[in-house]
Formats: C-alpha cells, structure tokens, sequence
C-alpha cells in the first residue's frame, strides 16, 4: 500500500481520477475505521492519496455576503476564526476533543455523512451549500442534497470535497444543544440547532435542524416558511402543535448511545425550549 | 512502503513505514518512545498525545505517512523543559498520580494547554484537558496542579 502526496488540487485531482484511493485528510474517523490492534495493520486494498496538507483546501473567506470555507481547514482553525459563524463555533466548542479538533476536518465531518456529524446540522440550518471539484469541472449542491443516508453521499470516485459555503445571514436568537454523555469526545445522541431573526416581535426567519434523530438531519423548509412571518404571542400559543408536525419528522432508533424514545421526547423538548425562549 | 524524514524530539529521523501505520505504533515500536501509552486506540482517552507542529494531537489517529517532515515532540523531551518540569512537579505535588498509565499525555496536554492560553481557569483546564481520561486519581487533583502551574506562570515567564 502506498501513500499519494499530492503538491496541489490539480495533481490530487489526477491521482483521484487515474486510482482508486482513499481520500485521507485529518484521519481521525478513517482510523478509528480501519482500527486493529497494535502493529497489526489493517487490510486495505486501496491506496491512500493525503490531501489534509493541500493550501487550496483550507482557509475560510468572507466575500460579498458568502462565507468560504476550504474543505480541509480544520475544526480548530474554525473555532480560532473571527468569520466563522457562532453557530458553527457552538457545536465545534461541543465536538470531540481539543486533540481531535486539531486535525479533524470539516470537509471529513461532512463525508463521512454520519447521522451524529455535528458540524452537519448548523451547515444544513444555514443552507450551507457543498462544492465538489473533479478533472472535469465542480459541481454545487446542498449539503442535504449531498448527503443520502448514514455513511452515504453522492461524492462519485473522481472527486474530491473543495469547500463549503454559507450566505453570510444575520440571526438574532441562536441556539444549540447538544445531548451526549461526556464533556469531550461523546457522540451526540441529539444535536439541535435552532436559528431565528426576529424583528417588531416578528418572526422573519427561522431555522431548525436536529441531527442524531433520523438517518439524515431534520430540517423542514415547509414547516419553517409557514411559521415566517408570525407574531412571536402566537408561536407561543401554537408549540403544541408545532411539536406534532416535528414528532412525525423525527425517527430515532434504539443503539448502543440510546434509545428511540428517549431520543423523541428530548428532541420535543429541545424544540419547545428553542421556541418558548425565542 | 514509503520513506518518511521528521524531527522527533530534536532528532532526526529517516525511517520506512507503512504509510498507513498508526504513528503511535511507529513511535513505541519501531523508535522505541515508550512514555506513550496506548489507552483505547479511538482518540477516546488522550493516553498517546503527543505535540505534532505543536499542536496536540492522539497519535492512535495519525497515518505514519502524513508525518513526512514534520516536527514530534512527545513526553521525552516535553519533561525536561522547564515548563514540563514545573507541570510534573505539580502532579507530584498535588498527588494527580495514582497508577500513572494517563500521567504522560496528561502533563503533555497540560504543557499544550498551559503554553497556549493566559491566565486559564479551572473551568477552562477542565474543558481543554476533558480529552484526556484518568481512572484513578479522579480529576481534581489534576486540574489543580495545572491550575496552580498556570497562577505561578506570570512569574516564570522567562521559562516558557
């Protein structure tokens, strides 16, 4: 087995369109993945081609009105950044551990497409868009649309993740909790995300995404349009009922980190805690 | 195979590995850095941290490949800077060791922590070293160590 360095995208691009290989940046899902005991290397048959040292993968940018976020900046470098947006910053704070996010990416967190990934909910919430570069040209997609089912996304085998983008969008009530069992490294049970903006007690904007709770996050632009525009007296008269149309989105399953039901009734509650204090 | 070059300690290293070695395994293994301890091999316990371009990172995680010129520092030679001594003392002094199996990547993130930040407090300690698990001693004593290291730090600044 061998290990592609590539000195830029181009040559990555190359090595990705020519090979089979596995893309490798930060690791640190990948080697928890291919995990064996000390010494006892993992059998795989596939290259590896690096791309976690490559300049044109990292780095975030702010430019009229859409933030850039190079897929390969770390989660770390995120956190320190001024641009980043706080929501992200929130769940990062929440995610892993300080070692971890010293080498884990953004752009890993998104691949590897797991239900839990808690940088994916905030992305979905503020519509974040996921830009996919081959030999061939890019392609541009909604991160919701990018990401099929747990471990599965529409990344085909000449691509690689160059960045992602956010509109830069103001938000005056911000929420995130996230329900695990330690303080670092816990896998969530349930991320949420919750995003308003709110003027004259007016409803302008809102955004809920809940991950953990269903093989592909929460988030539903229907819900969330119709809710737009209310008075904020009038959400709080109607949480039961935007509960309800939440219940029948949200489905949880039992594993080892927890159970359906547990799962269900926090997330309810998460959502009328969101909603009460908006 | 592929042939790698990387300073460990302040030394130079020029080794063929398997790209795909975890770095933890080439460290304890092949260059014999034993104050590295393998906990739970997922990143979970902070046992293997060690500094790589001095940033703190579980070395169960790293593919040996990617380390191609790059700088390691790990406990051997974090314990004989002044900054790591007075940590160690510290532990001494507060009795933050009990079986000690977590103490080397503990004092390795505390000196990552403690070198990083200004005037941390304990909640900040608890947080930034909540990647490293201890199961003995408990944490208090820990946290206090790197707090009282981190109270006298203003006055050893020349040590830093």
């Amino acid at each position: 087995m061998k290990l592609y360095r590539p000195v830029n995208l181009i040559d990555a691009l190359k090595v990705r369109s020519e090979t089979d290989v596995i893309v490798l940046a930060g690791g640190t899902d990948l080697m928890v993945k291919y995990r064996n005991p000390a010494l006892i290397m993992p059998e795989i048959k596939k290259d590896l081609l690096y791309i976690g040292h490559l300049k044109e993968l990292k780095g975030i940018t702010s430019e009229g009105g859409t933030i850039r976020i190079g897929a390969a900046t770390t989660l770390d470098d995120l956190e320190e950044n001024a641009i980043t947006p706080s929501i992200l910053k929130k769940a990062i704070k929440e995610l892993a551990s300080l070692s971890i996010r010293n080498v884990a990416t953004i752009g890993g967190n998104i691949a590897n497409a797991s239900p839990a990934g808690d940088t994916i909910s905030p992305l979905i919430a503020m519509d974040g868009s996921i830009i996919l570069k081959s030999l061939k040209g890019e392609r541009r997609l909604p991160i919701n649309k990018f990401i099929l089912g747990p471990g599965k996304t529409v990344l085909e085998d000449n691509e690689i993740i160059e960045a992602i983008e956010i509109k830069d969008k103001k938000f005056n009530r911000e929420y995130y909790k996230k329900v695990g069992t330690r303080l670092a490294n816990a896998l969530s049970k349930i991320n949420f995300v919750g995003l308003a903006f709110i003027e004259n007690d007016t409803l302008m904007d809102i955004r809920i995404a809940i991950g953990a709770v269903a093989p592909v996050v929460v988030k539903s632009e229907e819900i969330e349009k119709r809710l737009q525009g209310m008075k904020l007296k009038e959400i709080k008269k109607c949480i039961k009922d935007i509960q309800k149309e939440y219940s029948s989105l949200v489905k949880p399953i039992d594993d080892q980190r927890s159970n359906a039901i547990y799962r269900k009734n926090v997330t309810l509650n998460l959502l009328r805690n969101f909603l009460q204090n908006l | 195979m592929n042939t790698i070059k990387f300073i460990l300690d302040s030394r130079n290293v020029d080794i063929e590995t398997d790209p795909f070695k975890r770095l933890i395994d080439l460290l304890r293994y092949d260059l014999n850095v034993k104050g590295i301890k393998e906990g739970c091999g997922e990143g979970e316990c902070g046992a293997c941290v060690i500094l790589l371009d001095d940033k703190l990172v579980n070395s169960c995680l790293i593919p040996a490949g990617v380390i191609d010129g790059t700088k390691i520092e790990t406990i051997d030679s974090i314990k004989e800077k002044p900054l790591g001594k007075a940590i160690i003392e510290a532990f001494a002094g507060f009795g933050a060791v009990q079986c000690g199996f977590c103490t080397p990547g503990m004092v390795v993130a505390s000196y990552y922590i403690l070198k990083n930040s200004t005037n941390l407090s304990e909640n900040e300690i608890r947080y930034k070293l909540s990647g490293n698990i201890c199961r003995c001693t408990g944490y208090d004593s820990i946290v206090k160590a790197v707090h009282n290291v981190a109270k006298i730090m203003g006055k050893m600044n020349e040590i830093i």
